[in-house]
């Protein structure tokens, strides 16, 4: 132990040294190859591999030309298309359009929807009983909202999808998950599948989806549950593992099959655990299905979009509430089913519906509803009369806020963008990409060794080889500094939360819910604000990306050895010394892992601003959705997936090895 | 007992944890020593066991944590996969059966308990006590109505509808035990069954066990790191450390003759009275006898009755007298002074 820490003291001595001199060597490098080296500084353009064009070209083969013998890749996706379109029509036909017979605007309507009343009660008697009555009328006063402030079609069209995209994920991520946790071979194979499924950015999704199932639900509905299984998966190998050993050696003993092991004793035994995944594959959805309004998901997403491109900031705020509104009543109502107390025994009442005191409510309540609204309207439909809108309530404040604060506004705006972005900008675009790929292969192999130097180097090699290197280079500038201003904002914050037991709750129950918050949302007050272009972006993603550095920062203070900190105190230091001297270095690695979500997350919405008119590789993603272009799309997704990963890798290995040296953790390694 | 069939045997199990295990004791010859294996950077965790278990018989397992116990025992049962050995259960030689075989065999021969009961969460103490027959297949009213009978035999009857978390650890071992006795194994195996309980549970669960098995007559493999607990139950201790099998044998014969200072420092603190039986303390037989006590009575046992003659009391084994028992020897046994019997083992 002792020689280990000399070894890190002797190499982060020389540490200092080495990156002194690399910088040195990068600017004279920078300064004095320009006519030298051209190649260097800009990547030449007859070098670019013109892979995009041959992914498109391979795209369109996939779609017209391939066969599997039996059948065209094209029947595989009609298929695929007709599955997911007849529940998908039968969830619609239930909450939003009733059963019709009939196309387009000869249908007739057999019959109506789900009253709105019933969908209420019903979703408010699951409310009570996963929890209490506090809950109930939590998720009741959320649908009311929806149906008093006339967005109750629109949310009933998110809804069905959500009905149908989440049993869809929840069983394939479960099925995979299980596949995984039984063969280590399986796993091993998906694995960085999965990573990559992570960092890819959801725009990059949608293009090639788009391109081979066409514009529409399905289509939609299709990236929705490609984007919400991942973690599904792997919280289904996390869960099957935790299930103690003695319960598989007990399962194993009585003879069970592998089947019985699995479904009579692992999956039921882990089942708190894969709740969690339930919830997260609700909220992954919402998300997705927000976003996949850009390839034909209808509903709020698509009032929110359409909105954006009206720059009608009323009716956008509107449906951004909305979504706020649904988000929070999924997200609770998901999240006390799963942390539902176990089962306590209770003599068995006599009959069907003393047994299933809720079932036999929402049935009941159902039929009435149904009935009731064959007689009366305004238990079929909330009457449109007593609906109210904000819509010109919100436009007015924002016209307010412009016209009495534009100065103030446009003054942060110049402010920022003159002193902060654009001299970032222009520096980061100055610099040789050949001397940035090296600076980052330098930074892999000091902290992580010759492997990860490579990893770094050649990713980025792809990304300038692609083509990409520009518009790389402005989403690092934009996420970079980004992060900084989440990480000085949350941090403090974070700090805080720790330090201050009722600072904390209030910081947690803010985080929690902007967290739950589809990150469309945040486009809209900040475009409201500070209209486009990149420091609205910046807005956006800061505040998209905060709630990790809070998170962590306040989760690495607080998990620190009490008895250090009592020792610290013993010792004379002040709360200021306590902090500074003992406690953030403590806390650091868990910090910078706070700050490794930041940028996976500022990356993520980095993407979607550019529905603002960012100029970086979301944008490139965008056009290329709004043109079908897969092969582009695809290069400048998993350019932006390059970027994460070296970021991901990078500081997961300085964390690392920042945790050895503080001798939190022997065994270490790189995440 | 002596003379009942072997019922569950090992013969040179091995089982060493790390890379490569089987070459390395091939290269060994299958007596690879501590050095060879820390070399290897292997660990230890079953060293050339050798055990045979007889029918009806209660075979206890000791050792300090981390001895290998459980690894032995599941060894046994082929939980875990032995580097090397084989395992005869029945005359037959358990590593060769296939999987379909061992499930067979597990389902209707084998039964185990565990140290932190493992029971199922979701499902009542009547369908934790039902599964293993719900395993096998067998409809509803049967299962349940078998696991009523083995709730009420320990004791747990009206608590069918409870679920786990809501029994206190002793309950909750009562239903480990009734869902391993629901399939009537042949042999059970029980690893630690009582060591997360509190003392005097733990003695209550101990006096329960010793009540089923006078009626069940089972062939039973019991894991415990207390000798105490051994001593009450066992007809044989195999004593481990570090993965080997220091000694096999009676409590009595670990008291009088431990194979080494491990085992001897096990027994210390043991009162002689409770483990040695007259036969290993007695003197040659004399002639004129107050009474007559078994030759495999604990001296604890007799200790009154002896103390309370005048005359020394006969010591009969099979209808013949072959020793005499005096107050002397009864009260040196009890104080715990060196005893010089003609002791058998
Ligand atoms: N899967 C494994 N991989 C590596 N080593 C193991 C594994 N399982 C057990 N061991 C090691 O084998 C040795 C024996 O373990 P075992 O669990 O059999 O001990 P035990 O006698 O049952 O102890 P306890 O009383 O704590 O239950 C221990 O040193 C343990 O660390
Ligand atoms: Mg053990």
């Amino acid at each position: 132990m002792n020689s280990v820490l000399h070894q890190t003291r002797d190499l982060s001595r020389n540490g200092w040294a080495v990156w002194g001199l690399a910088l040195i060597a990068a600017w004279l490098f920078s300064q004095l190859t320009v006519d030298l080296l051209p190649w260097a500084h800009k990547y030449p353009r007859d070098w670019i591999w013109p892979i995009r064009f041959e992914i498109t070209a391979f795209m369109k083969w996939l779609v017209n030309d391939a066969t599997f013998g039996l059948f065209t890749f094209k029947e595989l996706t009609r298929s695929v298309s007709w599955l997911l379109d007849w529940p998908l029509t039968a969830a619609t036909s239930l909450f939003s359009t009733g059963l019709m017979k009939g196309q387009g605007s000869d249908a007739v309507q057999l019959t109506p929807p789900l009253a709105w009343l019933a969908v209420l009660g019903v979703l408010a008697a699951m409310g009570h009983y996963a929890r209490d009555w506090k809950l109930a009328a939590l998720v009741g006063g959320c649908f009311l909202y929806l149906a008093v402030f006339g967005q109750w079609d629109s949310a009933m069209v998110t809804l069905s999808s959500i009905v149908v995209a989440v049993p869809i994920g929840v069983a394939g991520g479960l099925m995979l998950g299980i596949l995984a946790y039984r063969s280590p071979w399986f796993e091993k194979a998906i694995r960085p599948v999965l990573d990559l499924m992570q960092t890819v950015p959801i725009f990059a999704y949608l293009v090639p989806i788009l391109f081979l199932f066409g514009f529409g639900p399905v289509a939609a509905m299709t990236a929705t549950i490609i984007y919400a299984m991942p973690p599904m998966v792997r919280v289904t190998v996390l869960a099957l593992r935790q299930v103690a050993d003695e319960i598989v050696d007990f399962g194993r003993m009585v003879g069970c099959t592998r089947r019985q092991m699995t479904w009579k004793v692992l999956v039921p035994a882990a089942m708190p655990s894969l709740m969690v995944g339930v919830n997260q594959v609700i909220m992954l959805s919402l998300n997705m299905v927000i976003i996949a309004s850009m390839i034909g998901a209808g509903g709020l997403g698509f009032d929110v979009l359409s909105a954006l491109r009206r720059l009608d900031i009323g009716a956008g705020l509107e449906a951004g509430i909305a979504i706020v509104v649904l988000a929070i009543a999924l997200d609770r109502l998901s999240q006390a089913f799963a942390s539902r107390p176990p089962p306590q025994h209770h003599d068995q009442p006599q009959g069907w519906v003393r047994r299933h005191p809720w079932l036999s409510f929402s049935i009941l309540w159902i039929a009435l509803t149904g009935i009731g609204g064959l007689l009366l309207e305004p238990v079929q439909a909330y009457p449109e009369t007593l609906e109210l809108t904000t819509a010109s309530f919100w436009g007015e404040l924002v016209k307010y806020i412009n016209i009495t604060f534009f100065d103030y506004l446009e003054g942060i705006k110049t402010f920022f963008l003159l002193n902060l972005l654009i001299p970032f900008k222009r520096f980061l675009l100055d610099i040789p990409w050949a001397v940035i790929a090296a600076l980052a292969g330098l930074a892999g192999w000091r902290l992580g060794g010759w492997k990860l130097a490579l990893t770094a180097f050649s990713l980025s090699l792809l990304i300038a080889a692609t083509g990409q290197w520009e518009k790389a280079m402005v989403t690092v500038y934009l996420c970079g500094i980004s992060v900084v201003i989440a990480s000085l904002i949350g941090i403090p914050i974070g700090i805080l939360a720790a330090q201050n037991q009722r600072a904390g709750k209030v910081v947690q129950v803010i985080i929690d819910t902007l967290q739950t918050l589809p990150s469309f949302v945040y486009l809209m007050p900040v475009v409201m604000l500070f209209r486009v272009g990149d420091f609205a972006a910046m807005i956006a993603v800061v505040a998209y990306a905060l709630a990790p550095a809070i998170r962590y920062t306040a989760h690495g203070i607080r998990q620190i050895d009490p008895n250090l900190v009592e020792a610290g105190i013993a010792a004379g230091c002040t709360r200021w010394q306590v902090l500074g001297k003992i406690k953030l270095p403590l806390a650091l690695p868990e910090i910078m892992l706070g700050i490794n979500q930041t940028i996976m997350l500022a990356l993520s919405m980095l993407v979607i601003t550019a529905l603002v008119g960012t100029r970086d590789l979301g944008q490139e993603v965008y056009i290329a959705l709004t043109k079908a272009d897969t092969g582009r799309g695809i290069v400048a997704g998993l350019s932006v997936a390059f970027i994460a990963i070296i970021a991901d890798r990078l500081i997961a290995a300085g964390s690392g090895h920042m945790r050895r040296r503080l001798g939190l953790a022997e065994e270490g390694g790189g995440k | 007992m002596k003379d009942s069939p072997v019922k569950l045997s090992c013969r040179g199990v091995w089982k060493l944890f790390g890379p490569d295990p089987k070459r390395f004791l091939a290269r060994h010859n299958h007596a690879p020593d501590n050095a060879a294996i820390a070399d290897a950077g292997l660990i230890g965790a079953v060293c050339d066991a050798n055990i045979e278990v007889r029918e009806g018989e209660i075979f206890i397992i000791m050792g300090l944590s981390g001895s290998g116990k459980s690894t032995l025992v599941r060894c046994l049962s082929r939980l875990i996969e032995p580097t090397g050995g084989e395992v005869i259960f029945d005359n037959r030689d358990l590593l060769t059966a296939s999987e379909a075989e061992m499930i067979e065999i597990r389902r209707h021969k084998m039964g185990m308990v565990f140290q932190h009961f493992a029971l199922l969460p979701h499902l009542t103490v009547l369908g934790n006590v039902a599964f293993p027959l719900e395993v096998q297949g067998v409809a509803r009213a049967a299962r349940e109505a078998r696991a009523l009978e083995v709730i009420e035999l320990v004791g747990l009857k009206g608590r069918e509808g409870y679920y786990p978390r809501e029994l206190s650890g002793g309950q909750q071992q009562r239903v480990g035990i009734a869902r391993s006795l629901a399939v009537e194994p042949e042999i059970w195996f029980l690893d630690e069954p009582f060591s997360a309980l509190d003392p005097l549970i733990r003695r209550e669960m101990q006096d329960e066990f010793l009540r089923l098995q006078s009626v069940l007559k089972k062939t039973i493999v019991f894991i415990t790191h207390d000798f105490d607990e051994a001593i009450r139950l066992a007809d044989r201790v195999a004593i481990m450390k570090d993965g080997w099998t220091i000694q096999i044998g009676t409590p009595e014969a670990l008291v009088t003759a431990p194979a080494d200072d491990y085992v001897a420092e096990f027994t210390k603190d043991i009162p002689r009275a409770k483990v040695l039986s007259a036969a290993s303390v007695m003197e040659p037989p004399g002639g004129d006898y107050a009474g007559e006590v078994p030759a495999e009575a604990r001296v604890a046992d007799v200790a009154a009755r002896v103390e309370a003659a005048d005359k020394p009391h006969a010591v009969v084994s099979d209808g013949t007298i072959v020793g005499q028992l005096t107050r002397q020897i009864v009260i040196d046994v009890l104080v715990g002074r060196e005893v010089g019997g003609g002791g058998q083992t």
